[in-house]
């Protein structure tokens, strides 16, 4: 098993990784990747059982991305992972290429669900862990999710799903990074005490840096271990790791112009050192 | 060729739309600066309502504000607009038959880049069949404009569907239009081309093509899929050896059905045929041209059909 640092070098590289593929595609979502380049990569890297060989492998653990315009992020995590060669990584929004715009599980291995349309992928978890309850799979459900798509109702029907049949085998991940494409979450759609309404509905919380892989990793943990349906709140940044993009919604799905590209390499390759 | 980009054109119409009627309310679903309503939010922020990535709630406040007096205009990208709020705009806005604007941005295959999931071929089809709801596809910003404006005064539920893109204007300034109303774009004496949307730039340029074999085509923009002008649409093709439909949407359900209908019930037996999105979801592609031709959606295919048709 790697170590935090190690991880934590492997997401940033990620991020270099992420920048060029969208900056070869001209188009693609910056922001939301980089918020969630440690979450994603210490799940895989560090919780995930699966085999990147038979990635449809019945009794793997499953990852729904339900902030699906993450895409980036995940295609390359699961390439490094070695679900698939890393060249394809750069065909990202071609014609006929696997890595469509949001993830297509008939397109790619390693896809555990389609995403896109935001909000949903609660309930499609709920679904997965429902079903190694009745089937007596021993696999676990994470799904990632953001905060502003929180404000879709769909959500809060899926954790009072988890509540009611106190699903243990499912983990909720918010990359908290009080952006969306509009502006800040707090003045678009405020989730408020988002702790609390979690709480209220049943949902035991934990709260950690998501850029901070040994924080994620003990409250990851601490959820796995939580004897009913558990969320880890991850603080995080949109466009982590570039100066301009931090926090920007105007980063949401910008197209990385030339020097723009030079500026963030120059910028995510000096915090590697 | 003028080109000019409808979304632009529609944020500028719903501000001045709000400078004439008080009453013109906005809701943004987190896509204002996609769908260009932060324009009117710019403007009028006392009227402009954030709701978030919350298109049901959205539609069913719209239809709230609607019962209290004012005239709401929704947004969000057509895939979500129509689908994601379809049982609240069926039950809260179109039965009560309610003054909602529903404006499906990004429509189409005009999201080139981000798949299937935000591509809408499917919007018209949805939304044609809930009574009482009006269809409005624009071919241009010129008639973007138009319809704005139009459907300000208007009664009733109305869906429009608005492409990401710049596309060729071929629509008059100087042209009285009326919802309803079907336009011929060009005149011809032997086929007929019946298309709204982009494909209204695609079938003039099929036009063209035709033209140089010495094929006259006629190209009409039926750009109000409902309610459809039959009377006007049958007498049109009833003057032609041919007719094509050609849309941006799944062939079933929209534009295609709709003239389908209307020329066989009102048995206009002339040979026709479609261009349309085959039954399939999207796709992502590098840019919009390449997907338009990926599923057909050409001048090529047009001239193609119309020939066939004739032969």
């Amino acid at each position: 098993m790697l170590k935090p640092e190690e991880i934590s070098r492997i997401a940033q590289e990620l991020r270099i990784t992420v920048l060029d593929m969208i900056y070869k595609a001209r188009s693609g979502h910056v922001g939301g990747s980089f918020s969630c380049a440690e979450i994603i990569t210490t799940l895989y890297e560090y919780f995930m059982n699966v085999r990147p060989d038979e990635p449809c492998w019945p009794d793997r653990d499953r990852f729904i991305l339900s902030k699906g315009h993450a895409a980036p992020m995940l295609y390359a995590v699961l390439s490094k992972k070695g679900f698939f060669e890393e060249e394809k990584l750069y065909t990202l929004r071609q014609l006929g290429s696997p890595l469509q715009g949001h993830p297509c599980m008939f397109e790619l291995p390693g896809i555990d669900m389609s995403t896109g349309s935001l909000g949903m992928g609660l309930s499609v978890g709920v679904g997965m862990a429902l079903s190694a309850r009745v089937t007596g799979r021993k696999y676990r459900v994470f799904v990632l999710c953001g905060d502003g798509e929180l404000q879709e109702g769909q959500n809060w029907e899926a954790l009072m799903s988890a509540a009611k049949w106190k699903l243990d085998n499912l983990t909720v991940i918010i990359d908290y990074n009080g952006v969306q494409l509009d502006g800040n979450v707090n003045d678009i759609m405020p989730l408020s005490d988002i702790e609390s309404r979690l709480k209220s509905f049943g949902i035991h919380t934990f709260k950690c840096d998501g850029h901070n892989v040994e924080d994620l990793i003990n409250s990851i943990q601490a959820a796995i271990r939580y004897d009913g349906p558990a969320a880890v709140i991850a603080k995080t940044v949109k466009g982590k790791g570039v100066s301009f993009m931090e926090g920007q919604s105007a980063w949401h799905g910008k197209v990385v112009e030339d020097n723009e590209y030079e500026q963030a390499v120059k910028e995510l390759t000096g915090l590697l050192r | 060729m003028r080109i000019e980009s409808l979304r632009e054109a529609y944020g500028q119409a719903l501000v001045k739309a709000g400078s004439l009627n008080k009453d013109i309310v906005v809701l943004e679903a987190d896509l204002g600066k996609s769908t260009r309503s932060c324009l009117f939010q710019e403007a009028y922020p006392e009227r402009y309502f954030e709701m978030g990535i919350a298109e049901q709630n959205m539609a069913s406040t719209a239809a709230g504000l609607a019962l209290a007096g004012k005239i709401p205009f929704i947004h969000s990208f057509a895939v979500f607009a129509s689908g994601r709020a379809y049982d609240q705009i069926r039950q809260a806005i179109s039965i009560p038959g309610l003054n909602v604007r529903i404006c499906g941005s990004s429509c189409g295959l005009s999201d080139f880049g981000d798949g299937s999931t935000h591509q809408a071929l499917e919007d018209v089809a949805l939304m044609r069949v809930i009574p009482n709801m009006t269809v409005l596809v624009p071919a241009d910003a010129v008639e973007t404009r138009k319809m704005v404006e139009a459907m300000a005064e208007y009664k009733g539920p109305v869906y429009i569907r608005i492409n990401r893109n710049e596309l060729p204007v071929y629509t008059s300034e100087d042209l009285q239009y009326r919802i309803g109303g079907i336009y011929t774009i060009k005149e011809g004496q032997d086929v007929v081309i019946f298309a709204n949307g982009v494909m209204v730039s695609k079938a003039m340029e099929a036009a063209e093509l035709l033209q140089k074999e010495g094929i006259s085509a006629e190209v009409v923009n039926v750009s109000t899929v409902k309610p459809l002008d039959a009377d006007t649409l049958v007498e049109k093709a009833k003057r032609f050896k041919a007719a094509v439909v050609a849309e941006e949407h799944n062939i079933m359900g929209g534009l295609c059905s709709a003239v389908a209908e209307a020329l066989m019930v009102n048995n206009v037996n002339i040979p026709l045929n479609f261009v349309a999105v085959e039954d399939k979801f999207g796709t992502s592609a590098s840019n919009y041209e390449e997907l338009l031709e990926h599923y057909g959606l050409t001048a090529d295919n047009i001239y193609n059909k119309v020939k066939k048709l004739l032969a």
